[in-house]
């Protein structure tokens, strides 16, 4: 195959709300930018998400429809249907290797998101067990529902957004439940862990949890005190019981899911004898969280950091959303799991940061670069859903390890 | 399962065109440019695939293109994954099936 000529001054693997949101900073200040998704339409998960908030929807898929024609507007090519698979740097050109082509750029932003953390369970290979996320996807992108019955296995705020999207929708879910647990689901399978991450999050005013069902905080805070008096049928989320100590023990079914077997837990997460009974069920949503996606980077040769509060290795990066490796940028999930406005205002850092490097802003550029970067605290400050409560600290640590490692001594 | 064709918050899709295409030699309907997946879930239809070495049934898992499990054949393109490949008129789709297996010599009862 013979190279391709430069063919944009920067390259976005992406087109969820970092990916869209940096090309149109980047596009405005007149670099040439194409996005390329291998998903069908761009918009990223944010065309699945909407969430109550004062009594309003906030609809993701409206934002990325602002977002998708602002950057037809100012001329972003954006490319779906397009996988990446390679990212290799020649004569200070990154080459990326796509599955329709090599593309070429001096300048690449990944913007890749994350990927759900498996919850394997006995049964779990089974036609009718699926990521949260993919009932998600089904549900309010493809508008098909995943089942005609469900149950959630796993508890985080991942898991509890989106059941309420699926309750919403007019999905039917049976419960809430634990994982079972063991090697794989670790503490998550702890009754009184999930309650301290739930609850962990609630110093935050006005809480997550709160955000999502005012009258559940309540109990919650309730259970907190007298975690062992928590009602064996669950309390009720919306019209949805969540089961703090019931675990999920099995998946049952031949060609495709028929049941689950559920049984109550103590609060070391060991199984209650004579406790165990069968839920009938078609489909098996797992919530496990999510992990930044961050293959791409390691591929172009980033070195990781790894970082449990963020969602586990990421690239190391700095606060102006560079990596170490020269022309590479990253915004959004991948450098830690966070609510999709925080993954806008790093896009929009992204952008100002990737056309200060490119000479675009002229004297003015690190005002520019100073502000988005302001503007990222103010959105983390108040994002309406917070995925752990250390994130403000944890990224402060990784900015001033990357000072220490790349800029001390000038 | 059943399609949601007003959705409470986000509406009804724009007008879609709908075509016909077979799955296993039996012919169906679904959205031009929906995915694969979504268009098979909408007949009711979970299992996408024998895993190639059991034999065992498999349907989508992510949804999303990153897993990999709902891979399946479509003539003229090979093995697609069904959750990220538009569906055509007249697409010829069929399960991805459990393989010969004389490598590993396994054999299942």
């Amino acid at each position: 195959m013979s190279r391709q000529s430069q063919n944009s001054d920067l390259m976005i693997v992406g087109a969820g709300p970092a990916g869209l949101s940096a090309a149109i900073v980047a596009s405005g200040n007149g670099l040439k930018v194409t996005v390329i998704d291998e998903f069908l339409e761009p918009g990223g998960r944010m065309l699945g998400q909407f969430h109550e908030e004062h009594g309003r929807w906030w609809v993701g898929k409206r934002i990325a429809e602002q977002l998708i024609e602002t950057c037809g507007k100012q001329g972003v090519s954006i490319r779906c249907g397009l996988s990446v698979y390679g990212l290799l740097k020649s004569d200070g050109l990154w080459e990326v290797s796509t599955s329709e082509g090599r593309l070429s750029a001096p300048r690449v932003l990944l913007a890749t998101g994350a990927a759900e953390v498996p919850v394997p369970a006995d049964g779990w290979t089974l036609p009718g067990v699926m990521s949260i996320g993919a009932a998600q996807v089904m549900s309010n992108v493809h508008y098909v529902k995943p089942g005609n019955r469900g149950l959630i296995i796993g508890m985080n705020v991942l898991g509890m957004a989106i059941a309420r999207e699926l309750s919403v929708s007019g999905v039917s879910l049976a419960g809430i439940v634990l994982p079972p647990a063991g090697t794989f689901a670790g503490s998550s399978a702890l009754p009184k862990e999930c309650l301290r991450l739930l609850m962990g999050l609630s110093h935050l005013a006005p809480s997550p949890v709160l955000r999502l069902g005012g009258r559940v905080a309540g109990a919650l805070g309730m259970a907190g005190l007298v975690s062992k008096f928590f009602p064996r049928r669950g309390i009720k989320l919306w019209d949805i019981p969540l089961m703090l100590r019931t675990a999920a023990i099995r998946i049952n079914g031949t060609d495709r899911v028929e049941s689950v077997t559920l049984a109550d837990v103590n609060g070391a997460g060991e199984i209650l004898p004579g406790s165990e009974r069968e839920v009938p069920v078609d489909f098996v949503a797992l919530a496990g969280g999510l992990y930044p996606l961050a293959e791409l980077a390691a591929v172009a040769g980033c070195p990781f950091l790894y970082t449990p509060e963020l969602g586990g290795h990421l690239p190391f990066h700095s606060e102006r959303m560079q990596t170490p490796v020269e022309g590479l940028f990253v915004a959004g999930n991948i450098t830690g799991v966070e609510s999709a406005l925080v993954a806008m205002a790093q896009g929009r850092l992204a952008g100002a940061s990737i056309s200060h490097e490119a000479g675009a802003y002229g004297v003015d550029g690190e005002r520019h670069v100073a502000d988005a970067v302001e503007e990222v605290h103010r959105v983390r400050s108040s994002a309406l859903i917070q995925f752990h409560p250390d994130i403000p600290e944890v990224r402060k640590k990784i900015y001033q390890l990357w000072q220490a490692t790349y800029q001390a001594g000038g | 399962m059943e399609r949601i064709n007003d959705h409470p918050i986000l509406g009804k899709k724009t007008q879609r065109d709908s075509v016909n295409f077979s799955f296993n030699g039996k012919p169906m309907a679904g959205y031009r440019g929906e995915p694969i997946a979504a268009a098979l879930l909408a007949a009711g239809i979970r299992t996408l695939r024998k895993h190639e070495e059991s034999g065992n049934s498999r349907g989508i898992y992510c949804a999303i293109g990153h897993c990999m499990e709902c891979r399946l054949q479509v003539q003229g393109k090979g093995i697609v994954r069904s959750c990220l490949t538009p569906l055509e008129e007249g697409m010829q789709i069929s399960e991805g099936l459990q393989l010969p297996n004389e490598i590993t010599g396994r054999k299942r009862p």
